[in-house]
């Protein structure tokens, strides 16, 4: 059940600053969250008029953006919900005795090359490709059916007409088109869409597959990294990622904390990488955490394709693909946790996979933190803003104001002490529209759209 | 100390977690998984490097206590991290650093011993070492009796404890399933 408001969204700022200002938010009010309902992905479409949202119960819904006095810079915006349809249900694996769980890990959209739109969504084992078509006409002047749809009796037929089209309400039908099953032994954790249009990824704990999207009854494998005794096991593939423009071109990050750049003209099996990202570890971080919290969870490429960005447990990192070296940017995301890890490992907190993610020109990158925070960084004006996503911060033309959090001595007025953070409110996926200042960031089980007004 | 008492604690809830993750929906992930192991085994190493140095002041370690071997080999090793006093985890996971081949020393040099002692008692036609070496649970095979041969009871009471030894080895590489 969807309730939302709208708002009115400009706001005016001083020149160059983005003032965020609440536009809508999705999902149920109360405070009891059915698990179902769960939001595990959310994704703006190439040219981001559509917005797809994944839960854990399988379901996806899709919002396409309205916009009214669209010729005016000050334009007002509005997502509305345009299509509802399960993706996928819960199976279960009778040879390992294991149930598969039916929430959706990953949506990617395909570039829209006619009428129709199409995504990719997939669960822990299985991908889907899906077809979203508009329908709004009917046929209507059958010669054989009435009007029902019962037959006639022939006897009664004495003249011929052709059918017309007849206009009729829209209606969005999602129909899937390929089932991709079976490829995967581990966890399905991400799927890429080459800038191809033909092929795509898919990566779980230990392997990278290949995939033609008209092909469903096999893939190539490109990146096998498991050991030969699975008691070696020293990583696994976290986040994976083909570079925007070149198609040959993908990295994947690991739980060490590195990430590999493979080329998949070099071989046909894409063990040996063309370059390895990481960064030395600083001895005097050193803790019983320092493996968890140097996994990478997110690996997203610039749309230029120059950079990449990686998010780890505590930062955000911005590595340029012609140094392997070191990050030419490091961000903290919430560096007052460093002294909590020991409670964030026993609350399981520490096991959270954040995403991370740019905006259109690659000069502000989004990530989520706890007690439904929100941070941005801006790469060029080297400034950071934490923001709040929550429903005391929903009313019309509200501007969102900057959070601060108090990591030690005396709290501040207005600042939040780090014990006082709410761990439950987590935001784990952000997403940034391709072209506007429009972002869309999902609490557990609420969409919150915000929007900067810039006059 | 305080490390010690830490690494102790930290073990603890690694180990509870680790027997959690088996009851998830979408069975056991491979990633949580490993980063628990490793978790695990920087605590066990920091723990085991303050009882050694404890122990060159003189403490004696605490007694072995028997784990629970009542499920497949496989499962063995996260079935005993299931143990949820730290005393018993930690006493195994000190045991981890040892290899299976440790248990096959026992095994064999328990059988060179008794070739050596020259038993009256014929010896038992089971294939002694680690493959054989059933647990208690499962029923042993009886070897095939050749011609005028008569059943002998088996000294097999060493050589069990052995396996039993082994099968109770907390290797925190096992921690990771193979599919």
């Amino acid at each position: 059940m969807y309730t939302f408001t709208t708002a009115h969204v400009f706001a005016t700022g001083p020149g160059g600053d983005m003032q965020w200002c609440f536009s809508q938010v999705k999902g149920a009010i109360d405070d009891d969250v059915a698990e179902a309902d769960i939001i595990s992905t959310v994704e703006f479409n190439h040219t981001g008029k559509l917005l797809a949202t994944g839960d854990k119960g399988g379901r996806v819904v899709i919002f396409q953006q309205e916009i009214e006095n669209k010729n005016q810079p000050q334009f007002r915006s509005e997502y509305n919900v345009y299509s509802t349809f399960q993706s996928h249900e819960p199976e279960f694996d009778y040879l390992k005795s294991l149930e598969i769980e039916e929430k959706i890990n990953k949506i990617r959209w395909l570039p829209q090359k006619n009428a129709a739109q199409f995504l990719l969504s997939t669960n822990d084992k299985t991908i889907k490709l899906w077809k979203i078509s508009e329908r709004d006409k009917r046929p209507e002047g059958y010669n054989l059916k009435e009007e029902d749809g019962c037959y006639k009796d022939p006897n009664t037929i004495t003249s011929l007409r052709v059918p017309v089209l007849i206009p009729m309400d829209l209606m969005v039908e999602a129909s899937p088109r390929r089932v991709f099953a079976n490829a995967h032994t581990y966890h399905i954790n991400s799927i890429s869409v080459n800038s191809d249009n033909e092929t795509y990824l898919s990566a779980d704990d230990l392997r990278i597959n290949l995939w033609h999207l008209e092909i469903t009854d096999r893939s190539f494998n490109i990146v096998d990294i498991k050991p030969a005794n699975m008691e070696e096991l020293t990583e696994v593939i976290t986040a994976a990622e083909f570079h925007p423009h070149q198609c040959n071109t993908f990295v994947y990050s690991s739980s060490k904390g590195t990430i590999r750049l493979c080329d998949m003209r070099a071989s046909a099996l894409c063990d040996k990488h063309s370059k390895l990202f990481e960064e030395p570890e600083d001895p005097s971080n050193r803790s019983f955490f320092s493996e968890i919290i140097s996994s990478i969870s997110d690996v997203k490429f610039s749309h230029n394709g120059r950079y990449m960005m990686t998010r780890d447990y505590l930062s955000v990192k911005i590595w340029d693909l012609n140094m392997e070296n070191r990050p030419v940017e490091t961000y903290q995301v919430h560096e007052y946790l460093r002294s909590k890890l020991c409670s964030l490992y026993e609350n399981d907190c520490i096991f959270d996979k954040f995403e991370c993610c740019w905006n259109g020109n690659d000069s502000v990158v989004m990530t989520g933190s706890y007690n439904n925070f929100f941070r941005m960084f801006d790469r060029g004006q080297r400034r950071d803003v934490t923001l709040e996503a929550s429903r005391e911060n929903s009313k019309p033309m509200q501007v969102l104001k900057p959070r601060k959090v108090c990591a030690g001595g005396k709290r501040k007025k207005d600042e939040i002490s780090v014990d006082s953070l709410d761990f439950n409110k987590k935001i784990l996926h952000t997403a940034w529209h391709p072209q506007d200042n429009i972002i869309a960031v999902a609490t557990t089980n609420n969409l919150y759209i915000f929007q900067d007004k810039v006059n | 100390m305080e490390v010690n008492v830490e690494a102790r604690r930290i073990l603890a809830v690694s180990i509870s977690k680790l027997y959690a993750s088996r009851t998830q929906r979408g069975g056991l992930r491979l990633h949580r998984s490993l980063l628990l192991s490793l978790v695990m085994r920087s605590a066990r190493d920091i723990y085991h490097s303050s009882r050694e140095s404890e122990e060159s002041t003189g403490a004696h370690s605490a007694p072995e206590e028997p784990m629970d071997t009542s499920s497949s080999p496989g499962e063995q090793t996260r079935l005993s991290e299931a143990q949820h006093e730290p005393q018993p985890a930690l006493n195994s996971a000190e045991l981890a650093p040892e290899e299976p081949d440790n248990a096959d020393d026992c095994c064999d040099r328990d059988t060179t011993e008794d070739k050596e002692n020259l038993s009256p008692v014929k010896q038992s036609r089971k294939r002694r070492g680690k493959a054989s070496a059933a647990p208690d649970f499962l029923p042993s095979k009886r070897a095939r009796l050749e011609p005028g041969e008569e059943r002998y009871a088996a000294p097999l009471g060493s050589c069990r404890a052995g396996a039993g030894e082994s099968l109770t080895t907390l290797s925190l590489n096992r921690v990771i399933p193979a599919f």
